[in-house]
């Protein structure tokens, strides 16, 4: 029976491995940078010291990023969401003509990679005058995202309880009706995964946002720490203090929604 | 019982539009455009498949599909099939053990890497093993193993191994989470069967587990696989496909043509392949996946 507490001792030493470049990150993100130059990267910092992370979430405007990453992906989040379900409800719940097709459509454009999108995208935005603006990177995030949205609650309504629906119509409920009254509700939980996924996905998003979104006003957070990557003003604390800023939002939205994460990571079968 | 009439596929309308305006249109034109000498200015110029034979005598695209078949490896394979023992060990041992508790919390560790953004790990890593301020050269140098210190990502001959030992990091996660659930399926009793007949958990692990875990395994090894073609941020902000093109990959190459190079024609000769190729691995896997439904039921 010692052989379960030696398991235990591998894998938590494991857990911790993989935690550790973040526990890295959070001590000399709180360091000087003379405490980081004489005692090194592995030693508790001397004094707490914030001066770092200050001064980096001023340099780049920080809380203008956090707020640009909230409003594309809250909104993208909504908009994703809502797509899903109008395509879902004509091909899960009223298996319109020739949805196998438009299944399929669903399904090669979940798998696409978005280097075969962006240039034309590029190109069609800048005739629009939507190049450089948050609102090309929702339309397109919203589209994208719904593909999969689509493609999953069309084959959870499949197999909706017939009988709500009926019920609905026999107390003369229309089909707009219905979907509002009957199968939003019910498959809220399912529709809390999608959204979950969606802004986090959102969130996460690096090519597309990296290209489209090339002033400095409308990066997000990933782009915003991206492009500063290499650069000369970039010390070890510095670094550091922008690693753990951008660790920490996600880090929060994971431990917010991480019930419904790990319920619905299954429900994925191609992303 | 009233049967519901036809009249549904109104509701497709935004979604369809909208798709077509941002996927079919510009996977349209990308693939004509692959057919084109175009700067992204003027009009594109037609050449038949030029783009398509210029590729074959590129190097640098064929290097970029080799380090694709290592990524490949590092991002889909080995994380698989440590994911299925990690999983297997955590569900049989630990959660029976030490409880689910336990069991959830090293899962919720492991998987921490998954959520966070790309950019930002990657900015991470990048520091720990910068070569002269970087935190893995500091502490070898401090546990007297200095002589080890390498240039991590900036020698071109360990940039490409550094890369792929992220991104088992980065990925474990996801096979743990996706296995520990597929685990929760199978019925307990065939484990007390095995084991009444003197089976040890090696024998269980491949006799059972394996077996009976194979929906999730196809699904894992899919996507991770897909998820390794597709590539960006992560050689992006780490090497930007260097040094000396040693981490060049399908996606950095096109991005590199359309913004950096203006070859907007031979890009979308790139991104046309490497989305040929993904498309037709979606299709073979799921063939295999309806066939073993099929088969299985």
């Amino acid at each position: 029976m010692k052989f379960r507490w030696v398991v235990l001792a591998a894998l938590s030493a494991l857990t911790l491995l993989v935690l550790a470049p973040l526990l890295v990150i959070a001590l000399n993100a709180v360091k000087s940078p003379s405490d980081y130059a004489n005692h090194g990267p592995l030693s508790m910092p001397s004094t707490l010291y914030f001066h770092g992370i200050v001064d980096f979430w001023n340099r780049v405007d920080f809380s203008r990023k956090l707020l640009n990453s909230l409003i594309v992906s809250g909104i993208v989040a909504v908009l994703g969401v809502l797509l899903s379900v109008l395509n879902a409800y004509a091909l899960g719940i009223g298996r319109v003509k020739g949805r196998v097709w438009f299944l399929v459509f669903f399904l090669v454009a979940n798998v696409l990679p978005q280097e075969v999108l962006v240039y034309p995208l590029y190109y069609l935005s800048k005739q629009l005058y939507l190049y450089d603006s948050l609102t090309s990177v929702i339309i397109i995030f919203t589209v994208i995202q719904s593909a999969f949205g689509t493609y999953l609650l069309s084959s959870v309504f499949a197999e909706f309880p017939t009988e709500l629906l009926d019920a609905a119509a026999v107390d003369g409920a229309g089909k707009w009706r219905a979907l509002w009254r009957v199968v939003v509700p019910v498959s809220r939980p399912t529709l809390a995964v999608l959204f979950t996924f969606f802004f986090i996905w959102t969130w996460n998003e690096f090519f597309l946002p990296l290209i489209f979104l090339i002033s400095n006003a409308n990066q997000t957070v990933p782009v915003a720490l991206g492009v500063l990557q290499g650069d000369r003003m970039m010390d070890a604390t510095t670094t550091s203090a922008s690693g753990l800023i951008g660790i920490l939002p996600a880090l929060l939205f994971f431990l917010i929604f991480q019930r419904t994460l790990t319920r619905g990571i299954t429900a994925g079968a191609i992303k | 019982m009233r049967k519901r009439k036809g009249g549904y596929a109104g509701f497709l309308i935004p979604g369809v539009a909208a798709s077509l305006a941002v996927i079919a249109l510009p996977l349209i034109m990308t693939v004509y455009t692959s057919f084109t000498r175009w700067t992204g200015i003027g009009t594109p110029e037609w050449i038949g498949v030029q783009n398509y034979r210029r590729l074959l005598d590129d190097s640098l695209f064929w290097s970029s599909f080799g380090h694709i078949l290592l990524l490949i490896i590092a991002m889909a394979v080995v994380p698989t099939l440590l994911g299925l023992v990690l999983a297997a060990l955590l569900f049989d041992f630990i959660a029976k053990a030490f409880g689910d508790r336990v069991a959830s919390v090293l899962r919720s560790g492991l998987y921490v890497p998954q959520v966070l953004p790309v950019a930002v790990t990657g900015i991470v890593w990048a520091w720990i093993l910068h070569p002269s301020y970087g935190a893995l050269n500091r502490i070898l140098d401090t546990i007297g193993l200095g002589v080890l210190a390498r240039n991590w990502l900036g020698d071109p001959k360990y940039a490409l191994f550094s890369v792929m030992a992220i991104m088992v990091w980065f990925q474990l996660g996801y096979p743990v989470v996706m296995f520990m659930a597929g685990l929760q399926r199978i019925d307990p009793e065939l484990y007390e069967a095995a084991e009444l007949d003197g089976a040890d958990w090696w024998q269980r692990f491949r006799r059972i587990t394996v077996h009976l875990i194979r929906p999730e395994f196809y699904v894992v090894l899919v996507t991770t696989t897909i998820a390794a073609l597709k590539i960006f941020g992560q050689i992006f902000v780490l090497t930007r496909g260097g040094p000396s093109n040693a981490t060049l990959v399908p996606s950095y190459f096109a991005y590199k043509n359309f913004f950096e190079k203006a070859n907007v024609g031979y890009g979308s000769a790139i991104a046309t392949i490497l989305t040929l190729i993904i498309i037709v691995l979606a299709f073979v896997f799921l063939r295999l996946q309806t066939r073993n439904e099929t088969s299985g039921s």
